[in-house]
């Protein structure tokens, strides 16, 4: 969610970082997208890269989900020059986890964000002025509905799996029970069918600080000249949610910035090296965010909630026909186990296939992103089997078409 | 040591063993195993007998052992109870050699038949006569085929006999709907003296109507 993948070993990285494009398309033009709230959009540009080869069959299809503020770059490089690669690469490569020379990687920027796909940034064709506080109100299944066409558009009828962690983790939760027929496995980390009240409050505090921010002029703020201290405000908040007590604990420890002494100076800011860490996050976090997407999104994180939509978490679960893997962290308390928990007895209630883990990592909520080998050994076998199992149903499928085109006969 | 650590068996009580459950277990039927290990007999129940499995275990190897056969698994301590898991919903619950291994034997055996309608369990009988004879002649404490594990090593914790499991069924309220002693590797209904002669036995459990 927050931070990039840490480094990985130099051989790791020369071996998946490729050079990769970034890819738009542009959807729903007409009809225009009917959003959650019941109003519409179109048409919609999206941005979104692939990895890996799509086969004839156009049956190795994987749609990677990013989180809050991610974006569709998750693996490879778009030049020599680029010093990070993407934000799962590690993930992502030849025999990695979500191995491409298996599998065709999809990733696309969520709708309502600002990495390219069309957000409250964006020009609304109708008035020729940006969005702003304009653009409609939408949800996590409003994100979906676009992967899902996007998916669709790009002659690709079954997914072998999608998977996401934290906001991702709520797409691929969500797309498995709206759009059942489009997906044979959901692999779901770091998240919940819900965010919690403490979440809540969270972003409550992270849009205050953008609202309260003087350049945020009801969120028609020039592009050039943003809330930059709200937004950074508002990051450093979340951020603290995606450590863990023991990771800062570990990191930075009580440790000053550039002294091994106390200043006694009250206008010195920064004094503590996690203090510097913050600022640091926050000041790059502006360089790259949209302040009117991270309301948006935020938002639309409060509102995902599968057992209110559904009735019940166990109502939602049995719309689902996918196979899930469910994973959470033992140090996060953004999405902390307890939910995972209940999502696992929710599907299983409902006779769902359900795989469910806790894995143990210190960095709190952002594990998913720095911890990659426990995932990989995971997901490669699981993912693997759900596109055999898929295989061996499509073929008995069609055998069976052939019987009763026989039996017609 | 972990629970879900089975001790390892020859293979032929491994076999025995499975087949052993799989005879009690119906075609189609949901099938948890607990402590299920690599996953060996939730494959042979989905295979053979067309049952929907899940298997429970806390050993990470474990867990892609059994995903990589495509089953569906859940990472858990069994000492922890079944807590998370819904009630009834399951035919048949298994527990092979793993009784004697978690702190709360009796929670558990509850916590079985309140997931599943009946449970399947393999325990290691303490009666058995070569055990007894290593107390009583040699003032050791037993190491057998079937508890093959130093004292300090074991994660054996608890270790009862027939007769001691026979007492704790009437005492919370499960009944024995059926006894197999395990005699020389095979699975008898009935024998003579099979508190000295068995080594392990099977049982089948159901909630007492």
């Amino acid at each position: 969610m927050s931070a990039r993948s840490q480094p990985k070993s130099a051989q790791t990285l020369s071996q998946s970082a490729e050079i990769v494009e970034k890819q738009t398309a542009i959807l729903f033009s007409d009809p225009p997208l009917t959003l959650a709230s019941g109003e519409s959009i179109g048409p919609v540009t999206i941005e979104y890269e692939t990895y890996g080869h799509l086969n004839e069959a156009r049956d190795n299809a994987v749609f990677v989900c990013h989180a809050l503020t991610g974006d569709a770059h998750a693996a490879g490089i778009h030049c020599q020059d680029d010093k990070k690669p993407g934000w799962w690469d590690g993930l992502i490569g030849p025999g990695c986890g979500l191995n491409t020379h298996e599998y065709f990687i999809i990733c696309a920027n969520v709708l309502g964000g600002c990495q390219g796909t069309t957000g409250p940034g964006s020009v609304n064709p109708q008035t020729g002025q940006r969005y702003c506080l304009d653009f409609p109100f939408l949800t996590v299944g409003d994100m979906v509905s676009v992967h899902s066409e996007l998916v669709r558009s790009l002659g690709i009828d079954r997914l072998c799996g999608v998977i996401g962690g934290s906001l991702g983790g709520m797409q691929a939760l969500d797309w498995s029970v709206r759009f059942p027929d489009q997906i044979a496995s959901a692999i779901i980390v770091a998240a919940g069918h819900r965010l919690s009240a403490q979440g809540i409050a969270f972003n409550a505090v992270g849009r205050r600080a953008i609202y309260a921010d003087p350049g945020f002029d009801k969120g028609n703020y020039d592009s050039e000249n943003p809330p930059r201290f709200g937004l950074a405000l508002a990051r450093m908040i979340a951020h603290i949610t995606y450590l863990s007590e023991d990771s800062i604990e570990l990191k930075f420890g009580r440790r000053l910035q550039d002294s091994d002494k106390f200043a006694y100076d009250m206008p010195r800011e920064t004094e503590f090296q996690i203090e510097s860490y913050l600022h640091h996050q926050g000041k790059r976090f502006v360089q790259r965010f949209d302040a009117n997407s991270y309301l948006y999104l935020t938002r639309a994180m409060d509102y995902f909630d599968l057992a209110e939509s559904y009735g019940s978490l166990a109502a939602a679960c049995r719309r689902a026909t996918c196979r899930f893997l469910v994973i959470s962290y033992d140090t996060d308390w953004l999405f902390p186990t307890s939910q995972s928990r209940e999502l696992m007895t929710a599907l299983m209630k409902v006779d769902k296939h359900v795989s469910f883990l806790e894995l143990k990592c210190s960095f709190g909520h952002d594990s998913f992103l720095i911890d990659i080998d426990p995932l990989s050994e995971l997901i490669g076998p699981f993912i693997d089997q759900a596109s055999v199992a898929e295989r061996e149903h499509v073929t008995n499928s069609h055998r069976t078409d052939i019987d009763s085109s026989t039996a017609l006969d | 040591m972990s629970v879900s650590n089975r001790y390892q068996l020859p293979d032929i009580s491994v076999r025995l063993t499975d087949e052993l459950i799989m005879q009690h277990i119906d075609n189609e039927s949901r099938v948890i195993d607990l402590g299920c290990g690599d996953g060996r007999l939730l494959e042979r129940l989905r295979r053979e007998m067309s049952c929907s499995v899940q298997g429970i275990d806390m050993e990470r190897s474990n867990l892609v052992s059994v995903i990589q056969r495509g089953l569906p698994i859940v990472g858990a301590n069994l000492d922890e109870g079944l807590q998370d898991i819904p009630s009834q919903s399951f035919d048949f619950a298994v527990l092979s050699q793993t009784l004697q291994q978690v702190k709360e034997p009796r929670q558990l055996l509850t916590e079985m038949l309140r997931v599943a309608r009946r449970a399947l369990v393999v325990v290691p009988n303490f009666g058995y006569w070569r055990v007894r004879m290593e107390v009583l002649w040699r003032g050791r404490t037993p190491v057998t085929s079937s508890l093959p594990y130093e004292w300090y090593e074991s994660p054996n914790l608890h270790f009862m006999s027939m007769y001691d499991f026979r007492d704790l069924m009437t005492s919370i309220g499960l009944t024995i709907v059926k006894e197999s002693p395990i005699i020389r590797g095979r699975a008898v209904d009935r024998a003579w003296a099979a508190n000295l002669r068995a080594d392990s036995a099977f049982y089948l459990l159901e909630q007492q109507r």
